[in-house]
């Protein structure tokens, strides 16, 4: 028996063997965190909230012991919405602070530019808002939804219950809207909508000035035929398009518009009244009534010391992504990243919602889907939702480059494998 | 759904308005159909409440109007603990307790805590049907705007014994504005009908109506089935319906050609807006502000603090919040002036760098005051809506009034620098600074009072934005370049060229933006302007005689 082996056969008896005490007792200092949010710039509106999320939840987890007997200690550090800092502040936790996990990002382009310093240093990423898809990495768990959690089954919701046959795909200019727009084109042809039925629009980021848009679309449904907008517009552009689509009348009961970024949380800077009816699709709403869902608002409602402030679908990410990593945690016996990936696929947590949580080989999570529309008091009814789970899917089998593209990290090993060449090509930055 | 059980609902909704004089009202005792119905939109499906609202229409009973009229304003709740249904008076569920009406005796019943109380709720679909619904009782208001609104909704879904009701009204319709939509109305019912000469006489009432449902429905005529046969059989009919689409097509290109023209007029007002301070900071000055944004900012937090200490008042704020962003803007202006800008005259480089670091300052300042979230301003109820000039023209009117502030605001500081004292003293300064010091102008103090007065109007600026757009530490940062670009591209220390520059680049942007999208449309207009710049360095409208040489 060599050393090695011998070391290693002695440390499994002590795992097997050893009371919690006297592990707890020789525990090397606090586990870190990582917090990876802008707590300034343009997207500090939106990823202020996450910080607090984690930070709360990593509160109270201390508050009940902390895991495997020892402490949480967060360390938040603020990439400012500048997209290349947050590939430096990423090697910074994981080089530097040595963090066992992170919690961050949020546009698709922050995600991007820190996913191969996560790759390269085999750290592991918690990505909590819905996004494009088209994308599975070893290194991130990804807890928001893939398209096939949001944008189909919003559009399959209009075409079945709202009869609408007419649409416009309204975005801001970057990856996340053109990605799924790009998706639901393909989707929408596939169901016989004609090219002329389908107009597709981009304006940038901040875009304040929509009269023009908005008297377009009023002509586009003007047709005749039952029109909606699906609106991948991100950040706060959002605020005048909804201000402009009151001021116009465009009223939902005519054209709703369907939005996918838009939430209570920015919905909480608005006058909502004119916006009755429009809808939102997320996977969490916060006015959906389960008991976890009080307790949470509650608990969130009391840590932040306001009792005005709302919840949203990226916070419950957040939620289930924590309690996802302290259960593997739990289980591996270790906060290790590879000993974490390996126990994470198969685990499952409460939804704030109801229904769980699971963890799919492909490093995306089940989620139910719920469309709302827009209340006067800013919140959302849910007017539909799926009947189960939905398993989050990581190539969108509407688009022809990726439909035979699989991911499985437990029996391929691999984010990209071809089902037609039967190749892995490696990570998915590449 | 059929025509016959349309048929007979709408029996049952016109025996229902002939009870609601004489029906006698019952308490809230359980049991009576109506009562069931109520019941049943606790717990249904949108569907099955809409079937429930239908049944209790049914009934006849006095309940049924203030009732659904309260579920469409999403004011019917049901208790928790009894499970009854009531009317709240105001869905207001901040208030401490809600006052109730009973709907089965439409009697007062005591008040309840919010929280006691569970909203009835309503989605999309159900809500169209039940305006479309009460809209038929809504023909007998003694208001004409109601009624006109009432023909509208109804017109949306046109079936036969809506066009029976439309036509038993119009024998005793007097408004002429109501008229007009029940004629197009039945005109619209005519075109589906079987007789040719109807048809014809229908198209020949219709094509000077530019409602797009007007549109749609002649361009139907005109539609071939895919076996080749056209949808109308007659040729005449669709000769006549194909005129009828041009001569509506080219009516509703001029009023869109004019409607742009308004777009552009107001993007360019806003341009304006903000430029106008920088025309008298930078223009008559030459101080290079790069916080003229964060002036612009301030004014809009101005207007939500202002707003924050008149709740209830939100028009008044609006109103009182000009002048006091003027001088808190104006106020931080003339504090930048006199304790950093005077040291670096004649030194752009620097003075941008210290503008810019200021810029810095004053967004973390609001950002630690007001937290980085954007914060909400109200827009008072006159400032919302549109002025519908006809069925194919409507213009907004917070749109109007920003075109209306920006020449208002224009005049008044052209008479300032033109007609008076602290005008000439300006100019003067700016022409020929020795000179007018040798006259016995201080110099210093018109440069602060002029810093003092372009800020102001930044703030002013921020007070119309917060109506348009985000109030949050952003907002200057996202004017600053476009004010600039304006200034620059009129002609520096030229009010009347920044007019003219700021509405002509508000055109040609709204011109090119359905041709070029709102990204490539923009990079056009920069690009035309660096041309432009080169062939003019000096602007539209350079400034003539000695200034122009510098100082």
């Amino acid at each position: 028996m060599t050393v090695k082996h011998f070391c290693l056969t002695l440390s499994l008896a002590a795992v097997a063997l050893a009371p919690p005490m006297p592990l707890r007792a020789q525990a090397p200092g606090p586990i870190k965190i990582g917090v990876l949010h802008s707590l300034s710039g343009t997207m500090a509106i939106s990823e202020t909230t996450l910080k607090d999320t984690v930070l709360m939840m990593i509160d109270e987890q201390n508050r009940k012991g902390g895991l495997l007997g020892r402490k949480l200690e967060a360390v938040v550090v603020d990439p400012a919405s500048d997209w290349p800092l947050f590939a430096e502040k990423a090697r910074q936790l994981l080089e530097k602070d040595k963090v066992a996990v992170v919690f961050g990002a949020w546009t698709s382009v922050s995600r991007k530019s820190v996913l191969p310093v996560f790759e390269k240093n085999n750290g592991l990423l918690f990505y909590p808002v819905q996004y494009e898809g088209e994308e599975s990495s070893k290194n991130v768990i990804y807890t928001g939804a893939s398209p096939n959690q949001q944008a189909i089954p919003a559009v399959d919701y209009l075409i079945k219950e709202v009869g609408v046959t007419r649409w416009i795909l309204e975005g801001t200019d970057y990856v996340y809207p053109r990605t799924t727009n790009r998706i639901l084109e393909a989707y929408l042809k596939g169901k016989g909508v004609a090219a002329a039925d389908i107009s597709i629009n981009y304006t940038p980021f901040g875009h304040s000035d929509w009269q023009t848009r908005v008297a377009a679309i009023k002509r586009f449904g003007s047709a005749g035929k039952k029109t909606a907008v699906v609106s991948t517009i991100n950040g706060d552009a959002n605020v005048p398009f909804y201000k402009e689509l009151g001021n116009q009348k465009v009223s939902a009961e005519d054209i709703p518009v369907v939005a996918f970024s838009v939430g209570e949380e920015e919905l909480s800077g608005l006058d909502t009244k004119p916006l009755v009816g429009h809808l939102a699709a997320w996977n969490y709403f916060q006015s959906i009534s389960t008991p976890t869902n009080a307790a949470f608002i509650k608990q969130w409602k009391a840590y932040i010391k306001k009792a005005d402030r709302t919840t949203n679908d990226p916070m419950e990410a957040h939620y289930i992504g924590f309690n996802l990593w302290v259960k593997a945690v739990e289980k591996a016996r270790s906060v290790d990243v590879e000993a974490v990936l390996a126990a994470l696929p198969g685990l499952e947590t409460p939804n704030l919602t109801g229904g769980m949580a699971r963890v799919l080989p492909n490093h995306h999570i089940t989620k139910p889907v719920y469309i709302g529309e827009i209340r006067a008091d800013g919140q959302f009814d849910v007017v539909w939702k799926t009947t189960g789970t939905v398993p989050g899917d990581a190539w969108s089998d509407f688009l022809p480059v990726s439909k035979n593209t699989e991911a499985d990290w437990v029996t391929l090993k691999c984010g990209n494998y071809n089902t037609k060449t039967k190749a892995c090509s490696g990570q998915s930055y590449k | 759904m059929t025509a016959a059980s349309r048929g007979g609902r709408w029996l049952s909704v016109l025996l229902l308005a002939a009870m609601m004089l004489a029906a006698p009202v019952r308490g809230q005792t359980g049991g009576t159909p109506f009562e069931a119905a109520l019941a049943e939109l606790k717990e249904a499906g949108f569907l099955e409440k809409e079937a429930a609202v239908e049944r209790a229409l049914a009934t006849g009973h006095a309940g049924a109007l203030p009732a659904f009229t309260a579920l469409l304003e999403e004011r019917l709740y049901y208790r928790v603990h009894d499970g009854r249904v009531f009317i709240v008076k105001t869905a207001d569920q901040s208030l401490p307790s809600m006052d109730l009406v009973d709907p089965v005796s439409l009697d007062p019943a005591g008040s309840s805590d919010p929280s006691e109380l569970v909203r009835i709720g309503t989605n999309n679909r159900l809500r169209r049907f039940l305006r479309t619904t009460l809209a038929r009782f809504a023909l007998s208001s003694p208001d004409a705007s109601v009624r006109l609104g009432a023909v509208k909704a109804m017109m949306r879904t046109l079936d036969e014994p809506t066009t029976d009701l439309l036509r038993q009204h119009a024998s005793h319709e007097t408004d002429p504005a109501v008229m007009y939509e029940i004629e197009t109305g039945m005109a619209l019912a005519a075109l589906a009908g079987p007789d040719q000469e109807a048809r014809l006489t229908a198209i020949a009432a219709l094509r000077e109506r530019l409602r797009p449902e007007v549109r749609n429905a002649l361009a139907s005529l005109l539609e071939t089935s895919p076996d080749g046969q056209p949808a109308e059989p007659d040729a005449d009919v669709r000769r006549a319906a194909a005129a009828a689409v041009e001569s509506i097509d080219s009516a509703r290109r001029f009023y869109a050609g004019i409607e742009t023209l308004f777009f552009g007029l107001s993007l360019g007002s806003v341009l304006v807006l903000v430029a106008i301070g920088l025309a008298i900071t930078f223009g008559v000055m030459g101080v290079i502000n790069m916080a003229h944004g964060e002036l612009m900012m301030l004014g809009a937090y101005t207007t939500y603090v202002v707003q924050l200490l008149l709740p209830g008042h939100i028009g008044a704020s609006i109103l009182l919040a000009i002048p006091a962003a003027f001088l808190i803007a104006g106020s931080a202006g003339v504090l930048l002036e006199r304790t950093i800008i005077r040291f670096l005259y004649g030194r752009p480089l620097e003075t941008l760098l210290a503008t810019f670091g200021i810029s810095l300052m004053l967004q973390q300042f609001v950002r630690s005051v007001f937290s980085a979230n954007n914060r909400a301003v109200a827009t008072p109820a006159w400032m919302s809506g549109t002025l519908q000039v006809n069925e194919a023209l409507a213009l907004t009117f917070n749109r109007l009034y920003i075109v209306m502030f920006t020449l208002g605001v224009f005049t008044i500081l052209l008479v300032v620098l033109k007609r008076t004292r602290l005008g000439l003293q300006i100019r003067a300064v700016s022409q020929n600074r020795a000179m007018a010091r040798a006259m016995g102008i201080r110099s210093d103090r018109v440069d602060a009072m002029t810093f003092g007065l372009g800020s102001g109007i930044a703030g002013i600026a921020g007070v119309a934005l917060s109506q348009l757009t985000n109030v949050g530490p952003n907002l200057g940062q996202s004017y600053i370049v476009d004010s600039f670009m304006v200034v620059v591209f009129g002609g520096v220390g030229n009010l009347w060229g920044t007019l003219i520059g700021g509405m002509s680049l508000g055109i040609v942007n709204t011109l090119l933006e359905p041709y070029a999208g709102a990204v490539l449309g923009k990079i056009f207009v920069l690009v035309a302007l660096i041309l432009f710049i080169q062939r003019r360095p000096r602007g539209l409208f350079p400034p003539a005689g000695r200034a122009a040489e510098g100082t």
